[in-house]
């Protein structure tokens, strides 16, 4: 394939690959960890970008993996990470790490999945397993800056022990309505959605097309495919549904 | 292999050209479409790096890596706009 060779000096954007040092690691659930990371330089980042991760092997070889920022604005960086049984950065992420232990990273990176205050709202965050981090940070960074913008929250799981941070999630209140399905398995009593997002549990559970939302909707890509294609079938302007998909086989 | 987000690329993207490209908007070489790279569509676990226009495929960008060098072909995208300032 014919390509254009960058030189390497024209590389030397604000970007680099840096040193980050773990300083808390908790079990989110069986297969999910959140990773609270220490990075002298970080200069800030908005909710909704990501960071990468490089590893690399005593023989050089090296593997590179995006993740969502699990944290507001003001709050200390951290990624949640899905082990992904095919991964070759996931399980060392979420079964090897150790407080202490040193991580190279690059960012924050991308302003496209982005929220902020003064984006305004109605929001209409819609999540598929591991897709609930970024919006995560979105909901933190609306609480933290004392927004008032109404936010649904649909966040499609397999099972009530595949939720991420439904602790914190089951906090909110003054405008912000959450909206649980367990598409797998419900426990005994379930109260909640017990089918997979389409478009008619969108029609159910989203604001209707007139209040103007603002739609971000992460997942796995079949999740986010069918999701967004269902808001635009309800009349969302598309240009204002943000997804943003990821690989594997993360459950929704 | 997965379809994603351009948004996956970010890093990449801003370790060559510095900036963040994301937010660029690239008018698509095949079929005259604008949109965010943040949104096209991206293949990422092959040898190179893929970004392609979600509206009709055509290849806008493919990045490899030879010998040390990140080599960009860009011939996908007739057109790149995005904010004055944003660099």
């Amino acid at each position: 394939m014919e390509g254009t060779a960058v030189p390497r000096r024209l590389s030397s954007g604000p970007l680099s690959w840096e040193v980050a040092t773990v300083t808390e690691v908790t079990s989110e659930t069986p297969t999910v960890r959140t990773i609270k990371l220490g990075v002298p330089s970080w200069p800030g980042h908005r909710a909704g970008q990501h960071l990468d991760v490089r590893l690399t092997a005593e023989d050089g070889y090296s593997a590179e993996r995006s993740y969502s920022i699990a944290a507001a604005a003001d709050d200390p960086v951290a990624i949640t990470v899905e082990r992904l049984d095919d991964g070759e950065v996931s399980p060392y992420l979420t079964e090897d790490v150790r407080v202490g232990d040193e991580l190279e990273i690059r960012g924050p990176v991308g302003g496209y999945f982005v929220w902020e205050t003064a984006d305004g709202g109605p929001l209409l965050l819609v999540g598929g397993g591991s897709g609930i981090v970024p919006l995560r940070a979105i909901l933190r960074q609306r609480e933290h800056s004392g927004s008032d913008v109404p936010v649904k929250l649909l966040y499609s799981a397999r099972t009530l022990s595949d939720l991420i941070y439904r602790d914190e999630l089951d906090s909110y209140h003054d405008g912000v309505e959450i909206i649980y399905t367990l598409t797998r398995e419900q426990p005994a009593g379930w109260t909640g959605y017990t089918r997979r997002v389409d478009q008619a549990l969108l029609a159910e559970t989203a604001w209707p097309a007139g209040k103007d939302p603002l739609a971000f909707v992460c997942g796995p890509t079949s999740f986010v495919e069918t999701v967004a294609g269902g808001l635009v079938a309800l009349g969302y302007e598309p240009g204002r549904i943000k997804t943003e998909r990821f690989g594997g086989t993360g459950g929704s | 292999m997965d379809e994603l987000d351009g948004n996956g690329a970010a890093g990449l993207l801003q370790e060559i050209f510095g900036t963040d490209m994301t937010i660029a908007v690239a008018t698509c070489a095949s079929c005259g479409s604008a949109a965010q790279i943040g949104e096209s569509v991206l293949y990422a676990g092959g040898p190179g790096t893929v970004i392609r226009c979600r509206r009709c495929e055509g290849v806008l960008v493919v990045i490899t890596q030879v010998r040390g060098r990140h080599c960009v072909d860009l011939m996908g995208i007739r057109a790149l706009d995005m904010p004055v300032g944003s660099a």
